[in-house]
């Protein structure tokens, strides 16, 4: 799949979004600037996989809903173990396997991971995670293992 | 009502304030300075809102990003003590 | 009518969002050192800024400026992309600066209980580790430190 014209759309409809002025003018400066973007980013050649990750687009859309209640759901747990009148904390750090089979993967998950409080990623080698928890509890639970294999899922077949 | 936001984002600048003050390594202040920045973009956002004229959100959006940066150079300048240094290669995937 | 239900969805959000976003800063000052400060940071940065930023989206929705809401989605999504990484950034530079991780034995040591868990029982777990004396405390402690 040629990814140039996508990204090329997307930066477009994001300069349409964001001006909001239907002059030629400026349409023609958005053209303008998109097209060296584009350029200078197909030079480069980073536009892969990776950096413009179109095939995970759908999945995503389920993905991210979970995301942001999972979020919701530890953020609680976090204000409540502040709020409480003592500070009842027990950090550790927990090293896991991830059983991601890409970069992209392991970079969503670890992302996701540090996204949701309670719980941080301090480094990744291969596939050992190490993982750094408020509480304990906080990684021994099931979510931990959901989250792996939705990211998992969300990452596809193709790999 | 938003401006009880930003009066409760502004609480909030002050008690991250007080930690980049306290702090007691240098990362703590870090955090708390990128905590600084979140909380004004957020600041932004509702003060345009304040005001009647949200048209100050491409500065929030601008600031977001900034704000990523100077967080990711001031550490890289903690970490290795020189802005152009090239990060050592580790095995694996970092 | 309509309006009302606005008005009180926009309050809930902006005020669950301050009340996120309080709770997270009070954590800053309260939680004893970087690594669990880490935590209540992102509570600011997720739910916090999440929130009080769909108040505003809902809000401006209603009042006919859709192109607004579009640039609060954009500054949300900035916001959810950037902070993990820098929390992993400040995590990772703590971490190779030396900072150890606070940990329930630290606490008991400092108050003269001298109630850390026994020594050697992470052993040969934390083996695969390339720097396991670092976080051999954390693990000693728990006694179960992966899964």
């Amino acid at each position: 799949m040629n990814r140039a014209p996508w990204l090329w759309a997307i930066l477009f409809a994001l300069w349409l979004v964001l001006s909001w002025h239907f002059t030629p003018l400026f349409l023609f400066f958005g053209v303008v600037t998109c097209s060296i973007a584009v350029l200078v980013v197909t030079r480069m050649g980073i536009l892969d996989r990776e950096s413009l990750p179109l095939h995970l687009a759908w999945r995503a859309a389920a993905y991210v809903p979970w995301l942001v209640w999972e979020i919701f759901k530890s953020n609680v747990r976090v204000a409540r173990i502040i709020l409480s009148p003592r500070i009842r904390v027990d950090p550790s750090i927990v090293h896991f396997q991830a059983s991601q089979r890409t970069d992209l993967g392991r970079f969503i998950y670890a992302n996701s991971i540090t996204l949701t409080p309670g719980t941080v990623t301090t480094g990744i080698v291969g596939d050992d995670f190490e993982v750094h928890a408020i509480v304990q509890e906080e990684i021994d639970g099931s979510e931990e293992n959901t989250m792996n294999r939705r990211v998992a899922r969300l990452e596809g077949e193709a790999g | 009502m938003f401006a009880v936001s930003a009066a409760a984002v502004l609480v909030c600048m002050v008690l991250a304030m007080l930690r980049a003050v306290l702090g007691p390594t240098a990362y703590d202040r870090v955090l708390a300075l990128n905590n600084i920045g979140t909380k004004t973009v957020v600041l932004i956002a509702v003060l345009g809102f304040v005001n009647g004229r949200p048209d100050f959100l491409d500065l929030a959006l601008a600031y977001a990003l900034i704000n990523f940066i100077g967080t990711i150079a001031v550490l890289k300048y903690i970490e290795y003590g020189d802005l152009g240094a090239s990060a050592p290669r580790e095995t694996g995937t970092e | 009518m309509m309006g009302d239900i606005v008005t009180v969805v926009v309050w809930l959000l902006l005020l669950s969002g301050g009340f996120f976003m309080v709770t997270g800063s009070l954590g800053m000052v309260r939680l004893p050192d970087v690594f669990t400060r880490m935590h209540a940071a992102g509570m600011v940065d997720t739910m916090g800024a999440g929130l009080t930023l769909a108040g505003l989206c809902v809000y401006s929705l209603h009042d006919g400026t859709g192109l607004v809401a579009v640039r609060l989605v954009l500054v949300l999504g900035f916001l959810w992309f950037t902070s993990p990484i820098a929390t992993h950034a400040v995590a990772k530079a703590a971490l190779s600066g030396g900072t150890t991780p606070y940990t329930v034995g630290d606490a008991r040591l400092r108050a003269g209980q001298a109630g850390a868990g026994p020594d050697g029982a992470g052993e040969g777990r934390t083996g695969a580790a390339p720097d396991s004396t670092r976080k051999a405390p954390a693990e000693d402690e728990r006694g179960r430190g992966d899964r």
